[in-house]
């Protein structure tokens, strides 16, 4: 089984969807900046399907959406999750809404790849994670790999998708090497990362790491943890949650984005009503504090929730 | 011309009847820019449009019925009455569509511009706006973009003197928008767009050299718009046009003066009449219709 990177994963992906369909094309600023994820792809694909384009995130959305609507299968990169900020007109209004409002007429088969994340001292317009803003959005699908294989696979999935997808990287996790273990990954399809009895966490992007670290911790104390990754935000398998927390009857929700109305507040919300009567204890969700990712490094990693904040959560639920 | 005279005074009764509801904004006045264009395109190119749509939706070839049967939010509109009068599309007739937030449009048409040139097509893309889009930030990305890239588009600014409420003058320094493209050497033209031969004759200089693959172009066409802002605008920021001004300005009255030709107003009455039959004839959406349609 070859050894792969998240961030390779992606780059190979791109470059199977444009070697299979000749309307897969990419474009963003400096072709894949920072990271480079397209950089490799203008050599074999030329620079008309590997398009660098200027910083003008709403106007190169805005054609990506376009051009979804006119038959391609655009792959747009806004660089940052913090400047989708900028292309939200096209993202929300048009693409979002163009199937809906025609009618049925037009579909707009685009993939948006942005990433987010803090913990590289970017400071608070390069380091949120926004996630949040874009599952409120009928129409818009939101899928958030985390790892190499569901990156590929999410990938794959969305661009073959007719809908906009959102697909929503994480910076720190772009050099993480895994085992590739190549499968079809559905948009829409929570996966057990690992079983256990006592308390469920749904966790989202890099907190299924943490999560998975805390899970080592706490096994230590005889706790045994199952970790959900639902990888897919919109639509979201509230079933494979909804089983699980079944088994556990507890929930802890975890994610990097301020806590307040983040994802994990929805996830805590279906999960009450579906479960209602399978809880014994109230849902614990760990996320950001209510306030900018602050730069200074001790200020960032006191922010970030991760390991310890997932278990002391875990052991909340547990009443310890 | 008529067609779209007629249909729109239509429009403006069935609102103040109640039978036609939300925000509407009407093109009288402004008919020789939609059909100075539109009547030179295929099926195949594709046309975008902003929240003063009706008329650039009937040029390029939507049915009445469908039109009507849409502003009064019935199945059988265009659009099965879940996009209304802002967001008209007839993917059949190449209106990819018109979008309610001003300016949204332009990087929407480069998309399609930049599709048809991928797929190895001579169809161009056009896009409709007001003098008022030109002062957002979309505007400025688009233009740059789709010179940068060379796209067979074609943007035609309906240039109505007002942007909503408020008279250009008082939004920027800069009298013409085709003097705001200039730094990027785009080909470009300003043309009275109340002189339908006119529009039609520099619009299909740019679209011949569109479809060898050239572009963009911008075509800016000054023109009156009719009415007020929206349907029930009250218009206390503009005095009216004396009626004798007005019959000077009215593309249609300008066209039959030039070709001595008549008779389509009634033609067009009785077409815009069978449509509103039609539409009202046509039952509201199944509730059901709108969670169908959320994703494809």
């Amino acid at each position: 089984m070859p050894e792969a990177t998240y961030l390779g994963a992606i780059t190979a992906t791109l470059g199977e969807a444009m070697r299979a369909d000749p309307r897969v094309f990419v474009l963003g600023v400096a072709e894949g900046g920072p990271w480079g994820a397209t950089k490799g792809l203008v050599g074999e694909f030329g620079a008309e399907r590997v398009r660098n384009t200027p910083i003008s995130e709403a106007a190169i959305c805005g054609i990506a959406v376009g051009a979804a609507q006119s038959g391609l299968r655009p792959v747009v990169e806004i660089m940052f999750v913090d400047f989708v900020t900028l292309a939200l007109d096209q993202l929300v209004n048009q693409a979002a809404k163009a199937h809906f409002m025609s009618g049925g007429q037009l579909t707009v088969p685009l993939v948006l790849r942005t990433q987010g994340g803090a913990g590289q001292r970017g400071g608070a317009q390069h380091s949120q994670s926004l996630e949040a803003w874009l599952t409120h959005v009928p129409g818009l699908k939101v899928v958030m790999p985390s790892t190499a294989a569901d990156a590929a696979g999410l990938l794959a999935a969305a661009i073959a998708d007719p809908n906009p997808v959102v697909f929503v990287e994480n910076k720190t996790l772009y050099f993480r090497r895994e085992e590739l273990a190549r499968e079809d990954v559905p948009i829409g399809r929570a996966k057990v990362v690992r079983p256990g009895r006592d308390v469920t966490v749904v966790a989202l992007s890099r907190l299924v790491h943490e999560s998975l670290a805390a899970a080592e911790d706490l096994a230590g104390e005889g706790v045994e943890v199952e970790v959900v990754d639902p990888r897919t935000l919109v639509p979201l398998d509230l079933e494979t949650i909804v089983e699980s927390v079944a088994r556990t009857h507890r929930l802890v929700v975890a994610h990097e984005a301020v806590a307040h109305g983040g994802v994990g507040a929805e996830i805590a919300a279906q999960v009450q009503a579906a479960s209602f009567d399978e809880l014994d204890a109230p849902i614990e969700r760990v996320g950001a504090p209510f306030a900018p990712i602050p730069f200074s490094p001790p200020l960032e990693d006191a922010y970030l929730p991760g390991r310890a904040e997932v278990a002391a959560a875990v052991r909340a639920s547990l009443g310890r | 011309m008529w067609r779209i005279r007629v249909f729109e005074e239509r429009v403006g009764r069935l609102t103040r009847a109640n039978e036609i509801h939300g925000l509407v904004h009407l093109s009288a006045g402004q008919e020789a820019v939609a059909v100075g264009v539109c009547s030179q395109l295929r099926d195949d190119d594709a046309v975008y449009s902003g929240h003063r749509a009706h008329g650039h939706a009937i040029a390029k070839g939507a049915p009445l019925e469908g039109v009507m049967a849409e502003l009064m939010g019935r199945e059988g509109g265009l659009c099965r009455g879940l996009g209304g009068s802002m967001h008209l599309v007839d993917v059949e007739h190449g209106f990819l569509g018109a979008t309610g937030v001003v300016g949204g449009n332009v990087p929407l048409a480069l998309g399609s511009a930049l599709a048809a040139r991928l797929s190895g097509s001579d169809a161009v893309a056009v896009v409709f706006f007001g003098d008022g889009a030109v002062q957002g930030g979309i505007f400025a990305e688009s233009v740059n973009l789709a010179a940068l890239w060379r796209l067979p588009a074609i943007l035609v600014c309906e240039n109505n003197g007002f942007a909503e409420f408020t008279p250009r003058s008082a939004h920027t320094t800069v009298e013409r928008v085709s003097d705001v493209v200039a730094p990027w050497e785009l080909e470009r033209e300003t043309v009275d767009g109340n002189e339908v031969l006119e529009v039609h004759a520099a619009f299909g200089r740019f679209l011949e050299q569109a479809r060898a693959g050239q572009g963009p172009f911008l075509l800016e066409c000054l023109t009156h718009r009719l009415g007020g802002h929206y349907e029930g605008d009250p218009q206390l920021y503009r005095e009216a046009l004396a009626a004798a001004e007005w019959q000077e300005l009215d593309p249609i009255l300008r066209l039959q003066r030039a070709l001595g030709h008549d008779g389509f107003e009634e033609e067009a009455g009785a077409e815009v009449e069978a449509a509103v039959e039609v539409a009202r004839a046509s039952p509201f959406p199944g509730p059901d219709l709108g969670a169908e349609l959320v994703y494809a």
